[in-house]
């Protein structure tokens, strides 16, 4: 602990509530900006709450399963909803190549026969010959985990502050910017990809853990939320655009539930939705240190999985100056990271 | 004719560009555009195609994702990839024309979900109408002549028959017809695309004579995709070589590489 600083936080997705809460802890006087909640969801709102750092190795940087990791503690310090019940990933057996691939890619992944499938979950029994189980994962209804930060934040001493999308932001001795795609003028390197999702409420099904359905097309994931409710998802597309779930992608992640139950031919659907997620070019989380100024970004899938880590090395850096070498990025942006910038086409 | 193969500097020409990559790399299902563009840069490939349809934005320009496609400064080859009827396909090629500013299209025309194996019916209307627009047109194709030869007649100078259904990885399905294919098109540039799942593939396609190869998924899903987008270019041009290096008549009987007619004293010493 040192010195208090006044600090505002932009943006109360689920990267600027992490933050919020960690620096209140580090004793600093923190005020939240954000925009209106109607208006603007974050894209957090969309995510499934999965605390996945082993499965998510399949296609992310080693980096994130390590912020992962050390989030998973972070989350469960903080939060009492965190269920640390594991993920099982399965694939049909005309897939089973989907299957030896994820867990080439993966660590810590065990192989499930049909009896312990059905161990880990009665109602998938009979249904799938092969699995992975990966014991030291975790999930947690996100909407729910977001509503308890905020609300810990503001018992931590934090306010809230509404504000347009555009304001000036006044002086604090450090602003740390989470606003996601908010900041896309600033961070001339980071892009949107759009997700899409569904949640559905099944009295009839009972899974007690995220579920990953392999497929070469369209890899999702099932993971329960509590009260019957389940979020599928989520799509991965290379659009910046928020707008209505297409019908296709409402087929595929409807589809998908059906594929890995037909018990849920009969869930009720409550929601389907969008959200575009921020991202720099590697799809990794970056701290830009601009002056006083940091921004928290480029989360892209991971969100819930980084965001207490993150937190946690900016108060740190905070503190002490200490910058994370994989993390801290000093500029905010390259404009052309790789190629000569010849725009070439035939 | 638009099209040739120049033999002598060993260029690529496909409507009039030279090129001296054979490999076209597909943009999709990588793990992050970081590490597409290190795919493209360690393979040194000069040609890759984009999805509007599914993948990508949609032909709505000012997205960042088309920023990170143009400044790997390479040619952009768009295609009308999950197009499922003419009229999908032609406003597809539209858009990217008018995104890309290009005439080139990749023209996809997809029959069923399950095989994703061309509609050759569809593509060859769509090819003529796209043609007849100035579009500049390579059509995934099958391995079937009188497909190929309606192809051509629409006006495509540039054929691209599968080695097998895409993302299969399965390799030349049926290598006698691609065979034949290239012996009844001596002079259209043949490019196999989908199917090839590993360099050795590659490698046998273009033993055949074939003029390149396009890859995605084999790429893309790699434990290493840079790696791997290299260990291809490598294989593409060691089978272009031996292509033209002149490949040996396979023969029936053994054929000692020393000969030992007239070798009198053959064992002699043994004694």
């Amino acid at each position: 602990m040192t010195d208090a600083r006044s600090i505002i936080v932009l943006g109360a997705g689920i990267t600027g509530l992490w933050q919020a809460v960690t620096l209140c802890d580090h004793g600093h006087d923190v005020m939240v900006h954000e925009l209106d909640q109607d208006a603007a969801r974050p894209a957090s709102w969309y995510a499934g709450g999965m605390l996945a750092p082993f499965c998510e190795g399949e296609a992310a940087e080693a980096i994130v399963s390590e912020l992962g990791q050390h989030s998973i503690k972070l989350w469960r310090t903080v939060y009492p909803g965190v269920t640390v019940a594991g993920s099982l990933v399965v694939a049909n057996s005309r897939d089973r190549a989907e299957l030896q691939r994820f867990a080439r890619l993966t660590e810590t992944g065990q192989p499930q026969s049909p009896e312990q499938i059905a161990e880990l979950e009665p109602d998938l029994d009979g249904r799938f010959r092969q699995g992975l189980f990966f014991q030291a994962e975790a999930h947690l209804q996100p909407r729910a985990a977001m509503m308890f930060l905020r609300q810990r934040a503001i018992e931590l001493g934090a306010t809230f502050h509404p504000v347009a999308a555009n304001a000036n932001t006044p002086d604090a001795d450090w602003i740390i910017d989470c606003r996601g795609l908010g900041a896309r003028a600033d961070l001339v390197d980071l892009r949107g990809v759009r997700g899409e999702m569904a949640i559905i409420r099944s009295a009839e099904i009972n899974l007690t853990r995220p579920i990953r359905l392999l497929h070469p097309r369209f890899p999702l994931y099932v993971v329960p939320w509590g009260n019957n409710r389940y979020m599928v998802g989520a799509t991965v597309v290379e659009r910046e655009d928020a707008g209505p779930v297409t019908v296709r992608s409402g087929l595929e992640l409807l589809g998908h539930a059906y594929a890995l139950h037909p018990g849920f031919a009969e869930a009720e659907i409550e929601d389907m939705a969008a959200g575009v997620r921020p991202a720099f070019a590697d799809n990794t989380p970056k701290i830009v240190v601009d002056g006083r100024r940091l921004y928290i970004n480029g989360m892209y899938r991971h969100g819930f999985l980084t965001a207490p880590a993150l937190a946690d090395i900016t108060a740190n850096y905070l503190e002490t100056g200490a910058m994370h070498p994989e993390v801290f990025r000093a500029d905010r942006g390259e404009r052309n990271p790789t190629g000569n910038g010849r725009t070439d086409t035939a | 004719m638009l099209t040739t193969t120049d033999t002598n500097s060993d260029t690529l020409t496909l409507y009039g560009k030279p090129f001296s990559s054979r490999l076209l790399l597909g943009t999709a299902r990588y793990p992050s555009p970081k590490i597409l563009s290190q795919a493209v840069t360690t393979s040194e490939a000069e040609i890759i195609t984009v999805s509007l349809r599914r993948e990508s934005a949609r032909g709505q320009d000012g997205q960042r994702f088309w920023d990170l496609i143009n400044e790997l400064g390479v040619t952009v080859l768009p295609n009308t990839a999950g197009c499922r009827t003419v009229r999908e396909a032609v406003t597809t090629a539209n858009m990217a024309r008018e995104l890309f500013s290009t005439p080139w299209i990749k023209l996809e025309v997809i029959a069923n979900d399950d095989t994703l194996q061309p509609d050759i019916f569809h593509l060859v209307e769509a090819a003529r109408i796209l043609v007849e627009d100035g579009f500049q047109v390579f059509p995934y194709t099958t391995d079937d002549l009188s497909v190929a030869e309606r192809l051509l007649e629409a006006g495509c100078d540039v054929l691209m028959p599968w080695g097998a259904p895409i993302g299969t990885g399965r390799g030349l399905a049926n290598p006698y017809a691609l065979r034949t294919m290239r012996n009844y098109f001596p002079d259209t540039p043949l490019i196999v695309d989908a199917g090839v799942g590993k360099p050795s593939h590659a490698t046998q396609a273009m033993e055949l004579g074939y003029d390149g190869i396009m890859l995605n998924t084999a790429v893309a899903l790699a434990e290493d995709p840079a790696r791997m987008a290299k260990a291809f270019a490598m294989s593409i041009d060691a089978g272009r070589l031996a292509w033209k290096a002149g490949i040996m008549e396979e023969r029936d009987m053994a054929v000692p590489s020393t000969p030992v007619a007239g070798t009198p004293f053959f064992d002699l010493d043994a004694g």
